[in-house]
């Protein structure tokens, strides 16, 4: 089942009387393809869950349109939207036991969609047995741990065979061991059932690596949506360059002049090192001259002797497979240039500068006031 | 260690003290002059010991009277009383504006004194020379007749002793109600409505659990506040409570003791220890049915 989003605005009446409304969701439209897991990411507060909660049918859209399919659910409540919800905290009933939990929704069942109760016992086992816990069903919640409550709240939310799976940041109250399998088996789960899935996070390493489709937010608005590679490797933005990617790309102070790229402090240390003409990082013809943001992602530089970018070496940080290149530049936003290079490069970790040249297709321009990209 | 324990044991002291002089030595004392037969206040004598006094208070008609009205008021006050509260409360928390401006006006009898309020239930139901009272006047523009609801027919009164304590108890039981119910985590109201769940669904099958341990603990200390039920009674209908048989067990213990046809401490601590046999009993007995029906956290 594709979702569909068309101009989804949500605005909360301000508490005090004075303020204007609050908008936790501006102006949203995407179209979830059939089939797909999605990541909805976003720093906290920027209305991921309300725009989940929307979709879901928890809250209602100030304006805007919700589809499913062909179908407009705006107005549907959400057990007739067919979704299945997991939420932050789980939500498991702690009065009941696993199999009551699952097979809870089912009891609702009115009318014709009514079962007998042998067929809910089954529909249950089978929603336990796709999350692995059937051998848990007489437990109450409280005697499972963190891990095997995230699973029974899946099952729980597959129980009823929704046609959209939605989950609200389902991996935060994991330990970081427990997140990485989890992770696996929700896309495990997603690719069984092939059900479109819309999961919310804050974590753009959990987002990028289990989603077939990131859609990332700022502030109730949509940033950018594409596939994690493609929003990685081309960023529409500032904000989505800096929000994804570990360790974060590293931002400089710059400018373009005659289609070439300068860091602002390049001169000055140029001349201390005794050489006479600034050297430009890169040739990027066809931009105006204009100070710029410049974006380098860690795996974009090479080191190299006569490469232009000279940076004050901090330390040198051995990974095994690569080496974290630590170092320090004037002109650098980060409080630390971080470098990502391949572990069969020496480095003298004595040395006071190291100097790297750059990948082109590494180096992302900004627009220095809008954040815009600029591209070259 | 030894060193430890003895300044634990010198912390513990003044509450020992007081907690043995005012409570544990008055109890054992109260068990001793149920025993003892013929006691003299005066002169501090008794003939026996044995059961007479439990024997002659459970042959008194004034007691087994008293018995009766507190066993009436107990079956009548607690379940209503907890069940309009448990209304009241959901009602409450189910309304956004004038939430505070409710749960005041639900609260204030709390804060009232017994024997105000019990002006302002003569008022309502007392005959007087001048007027039937409200409820009468009530009842006569209906069409029916007056009823002395203060010293007329015996269901009368206790219709009056049971409005008057369900509402004076109703507040304490809302303000815990409406607390246990804003303590229910929204999460699980959101999953069950993502289910389609039915509002009743939701409120037995979630909100009642949740709020179970509540429910509880007002029925027993209900319970227990029932079978002491006195004052209530004394604001309503005077002291002479035998006369207008209305009396109750604890009225009754304390006619024994002061009342006009008082001085019998054997009988009152008889009538104590009964009284306490059947609140133990009762309790007992709520703990059994509530283990079943009870989910704490």
């Amino acid at each position: 089942m594709k979702v569909v989003l068309q101009n989804l605005t949500k605005k909360f009446p301000n508490r005090n009387k004075k303020g204007a409304d609050v908008t936790a969701v501006n102006d949203f439209s995407f179209e979830i393809p059939d089939g797909k897991l999605v990541g909805l990411l976003g720093p906290s507060g920027c209305g991921k869950s309300t725009t989940l909660f929307m979709i879901c049918g928890l809250e209602e859209p100030t304006e805007g349109k919700i589809f499913f399919g062909e179908d407009d659910v705006t107005e549907l409540p959400p057990e007739h939207r067919g979704v299945g919800v997991v939420f932050q905290n789980y939500a498991l009933y702690p009065h009941l036991t696993v199999r009551q939990n699952i097979i809870f929704p089912l009891q609702n069942l009115k009318g014709s969609d009514k079962l007998s109760k042998e067929e809910m016992n089954e529909r249950a086992i089978d929603a336990a047995k796709l999350v692995q816990i059937e051998e848990l069903m007489e437990r109450k919640p409280s005697e499972l741990s963190g891990g095997q409550q995230q699973r029974v709240a899946i099952a729980r939310a597959m129980v009823k065979m929704p046609k959209v799976l939605l989950l609200d940041e389902p991996l935060s109250n994991l330990d970081a061991r427990l997140r990485l399998q989890t992770r696996e088996e929700i896309r495990r789960i997603q690719k069984e059932t092939g059900i479109t899935t819309i999961f919310v996070t804050h974590d753009q390493e959990e987002a990028m690596s289990i989603s077939d489709v990131i859609v990332v937010m700022k502030d109730g608005e949509l940033q950018q949506i594409g596939k994690p590679q493609d929003i990685y490797d081309d960023p529409v933005n500032l904000f989505v360059a800096k929000f994804l990617g570990t360790p974060p790309i590293n931002i400089f102070q710059g400018r373009v002049k005659d289609g070439k790229l300068y860091l602002t402090e390049n001169i000055a240390q140029d001349n201390s090192s005794n050489q006479s003409a600034p050297t430009a990082l890169l040739n990027v013809a066809g931009i105006a001259d204009q100070e710029v943001t410049v974006g380098i992602r860690p795996e974009g530089f090479i080191p190299d002797e006569h490469g232009a970018l000279c940076c004050n070496l901090v330390r040198i940080e051995v990974m095994g497979r690569d080496i974290s290149v630590v170092s320090t530049h004037p002109s650098c936003e980060n409080p630390n240039v971080r470098s990502i290079i391949d572990a069969d490069n020496e480095i003298d970790p004595d040395s006071a500068t190291v100097r790297f040249s750059l990948k082109p297709h590494k180096v992302l321009l900004f627009n220095i006031e809008t954040g815009e990209r600029i591209y070259f | 260690m030894s060193k430890n324990n003895s300044k634990s044991w010198l912390y513990l002291l003044p509450a020992i003290l007081f907690l043995g002089i005012f409570m544990v030595y008055p109890l054992i004392d109260v068990l001793i002059y149920s025993f003892e037969e013929g006691y003299n206040f005066a002169s501090q004598t008794f003939f026996d010991i044995g059961w007479y006094n439990f024997s002659y208070v459970l042959h008194d008609a004034y007691f087994l009277q008293a018995v009766k009205n507190t066993f009436l008021m107990v079956i009548i006050t607690v379940p209503l009383s907890t069940g309009i509260a448990l209304l009241i409360s959901v009602g409450i928390s189910s309304i956004k504006p004038l939430r505070n401006l409710f749960q005041t006006i639900y609260f204030l009898p709390y804060v009232t004194n017994t024997l105000a309020v019990g002006l302002v239930f003569m008022i309502l139901f007392k005959k007087t020379a001048y007027s039937d009272g409200l409820v009468n006047l009530l009842i006569n523009w209906f069409g029916g007749s007056s009823v002395d609801f203060i010293e007329g027919p015996y269901w009368a009164k206790m219709f009056v002793m049971c409005f008057y304590i369900i509402w004076v108890v109703m507040p304490f039981k809302i303000l815990l109600l409406t607390s246990a119910l804003s303590s229910v985590n929204q999460h699980y109201y959101n999953a069950a409505k993502v289910d389609g769940t039915s509002r009743l669904r939701t409120f037995t099958r979630i909100t009642l659990p949740m709020i179970s341990p509540t429910i509880f603990y007002l029925v027993i200390t209900g319970f227990i506040g029932a079978f002491k039920e006195y004052s209530n009674a004394v604001a309503l209908f005077g002291v002479n409570l035998n006369a207008a048989e209305m009396n109750t067990i604890v009225g009754y213990i304390y006619d024994m003791l002061y009342g006009d046809s008082g001085g019998y401490p054997s009988y009152a601590s008889a009538a104590a220890i009964i009284l306490f046999v059947i609140v133990l009993t009762i309790t007992c007995i709520n703990l059994l049915v509530s283990r079943k029906h009870t989910y704490y956290v």
